[in-house]
């Protein structure tokens, strides 16, 4: 009888695991081919100097990697990347926070609110960009008309090198904006009413309710729109490649990011080897950016 | 006190200004974009520019039709975000119920491993990828741009969360006790009961499938295999003085997005914001 049992349960374990395993095949294959396999084949590339044309492919050790340090190419698209991410997520970051707050308090029209704000958030990103570049437009653009009632001279937004970084900046906080401002009214309104009622009663100002409750509250929250919006932003390609490449544009190295320069070495000088070192470090750095989210937030818990 | 209170309708008054403005400039652009898809070529170019066309046209949109294949380029993109959705949606059920519900050797292995690889951004495994397409002979094929998307690390994760904090356990072993196999469980009852968070799964593939650019713009050279996202920029490319089609152009290629989206609005932002804040 005893043994009778464990055998069904054998049996039946076995029928679970069997199922567990037919169910996730197709999505582990899948996985395997288009995630896996290439993350491993780039990390390999990146170690080897490979023009795609040629049937042969020598080991180099580190050669690619050496060299990418003396590429002034690979360092302006890395101070590009940096220069757009960084005021990008700080720009959008200080703007979405004080409207957050206002929100939090006029509860009454902030479904509406939130819906305009979300809007450039779900929009694809090219034919934003193509409104942007309308925009941006030196002769025709609203920008430049706004700019002209201010009695100010035209700007060549997007085609002069100073302010074509900028332009990719002002359009990025636009496109952001709303996510990180509803993330951060989540977060303010998770915020137990006993705790600012508290704060009210020892007599806190609203700026110092601010400082000394809301903010340290919000801290997860401000970490993780940080580091994953920091994380997006280095991925940048889609606008630069649509508002900056073709006629009329512009000073391509004044907006050379890195996954265009990937893109660049990779597909149009078929140098696989140096573009996969060149992705090898764009992985590291989103690797980095998720470490310090992780270590910090540790650390908060720690204090908490 | 009525000072006070004078002093806070003040401040809520401010507030409000401030968010109006600010909604104000996240709308323009769009609004923007499609007053000028409705203007004749001569009053997109005038100075100072009038915002409302005096002459409502839809020259644009026939115009763009005519000059490349739009209406090819629209149903393209919806197939693609069609079927990346279903699978999205059917991979992430089943893997996350199977995550979420079984024990079995290599579990934690396996989930580790999809959710570790997760934060690699595309664009740093894209090339070795479309090595491997070409090995195949996939590039310029609808299968080459849709294999990459067919699942989603985030949409298993998110659905396994789901199961195994909604789904009584209890309710799966009565079934068994009853007789019922594992995919009759999965299909008859995990599937039913995870509406929300399917709905959720959903329409982050469709938002991803909808905009995909740069592994269309590797893998699909063959005009008749563009996205709207891909013929749109080529269009930019070759005609990039011609503002009033691109506009409408761009017109018909953010309405699906925005109709999605006012229908729906309410959930996209909730799920974004909770599945964001979850992390």
């Amino acid at each position: 009888m005893a043994s009778d049992t464990g055998l069904r349960r054998f049996l039946r374990r076995r029928r679970i695991t069997l199922f567990c395993y037919a169910a996730l095949l197709p999505v582990l294959a899948l996985f395997l081919y288009v995630r896996i396999v290439p993350i491993g084949f780039s990390l390999m590339l990146s170690f080897h100097r490979w023009n795609l044309l040629s049937p042969k492919r020598p080991y180099v050790g580190f050669e690619n990697y050496l060299n990418l340090l003396e590429d002034e190419n690979f360092w302006l698209a890395l101070k590009n990347t940096s220069i757009f991410s960084f005021s990008t997520v700080a720009l959008s970051t200080c703007i979405a926070l004080p409207l957050a707050l206002f929100l939090a308090r006029r509860s009454r029209f902030s479904a509406f609110y939130q819906t305009l704000y979300f809007l450039p958030v779900i929009t694809p990103m090219v034919p934003v960009s193509i409104a942007w570049k309308w925009i941006y437009d030196y002769n025709y653009g609203a920008l430049n008309y706004g700019l002209s009632l201010l009695g100010l001279p035209a700007v060549g937004w997007l085609t002069e090198p100073e302010t074509a970084l900028w332009a990719l900046v002002i359009m990025g906080v636009w496109k952001v904006l709303g996510y990180n401002m509803v993330l951060f009214l989540v977060g303010i309104r998770n915020i137990p009413a006993e705790y600012m009622e508290a704060a009210s009663l020892d007599g806190a100002s609203d700026w110092q309710r601010f400082w000394r409750v809301t903010l340290p509250l919000l801290r997860p929250i401000l970490l993780y729109v940080l580091v994953t919006s920091t994380i997006n932003a280095f991925n940048v390609f889609t606008q630069v490649y649509v508002m900056t490449l073709g006629s009329q544009s512009a000073p391509g190295q004044a907006v050379r990011m890195l996954v265009f320069d990937i893109y660049t070495n990779g597909f149009q000088f078929f140098r696989m080897g140096y573009a996969s070192a060149e992705a090898v470090i764009l992985t590291l750095i989103v690797l980095g950016l998720t470490l310090i989210q992780f270590t910090v937030a540790r650390d908060k818990a720690k204090e908490g | 006190m009525a000072r006070r209170r004078i002093g806070a309708r003040i401040g809520l008054f401010a507030c409000h200004v401030v968010l109006m403005a600010g909604a104000v400039v996240m709308v323009a652009p769009m609004l923007w974009m499609f007053v000028t898809a409705f203007k004749t070529q001569a009053e997109i170019a005038i100075w100072p520019p009038v915002f409302l066309p005096q002459h409502w046209t839809l020259e644009n949109f026939t115009g763009a039709f005519r000059t490349a294949p739009f209406g090819r380029f629209f149903l393209n993109s919806q197939m693609i975000a069609v079927i990346t959705t279903l699978s999205v949606m059917l991979t992430s059920l089943v893997a996350g119920a199977v995550f979420a519900k079984y024990r079995f050797p290599g579990r934690p292995l396996l989930f580790g491993l999809v959710m570790a690889t997760a934060i690699v951004p595309f664009e740093a495994y894209m090339i070795p990828l479309y090595l491997q397409l070409v090995g195949l002979g996939w590039v310029n094929t609808y299968a080459g741009i849709i294999l990459p998307y067919l699942f989603m690390a985030f949409g298993i994760f998110l659905m396994r969360q789901h199961v195994s904090s909604s789904i009584p356990t209890e309710l799966l072993e009565a079934g068994r006790v009853d007789g019922a196999g594992e995919w009759w469980l999965l299909a008859r009852v995990i599937a039913p009961l995870s509406g929300n968070a399917l709905a959720a799964v959903g329409i982050f593939a469709f938002i991803q499938g909808w905009g995909i650019f740069i592994w269309p713009l590797l893998i699909a050279n063959d005009q008749m295999l563009f996205n709207m996202e891909l013929g749109l920029t080529a269009f930019q490319f070759a005609f990039s003085a011609d503002i009033g089609k691109l506009m409408a152009g761009s017109v018909v290629s953010v309405v699906p997005m925005l109709l999605v989206f006012l229908l729906l609005r309410r959930r996209i932002i909730e799920n974004m914001a909770l599945t964001g804040v979850k992390g």
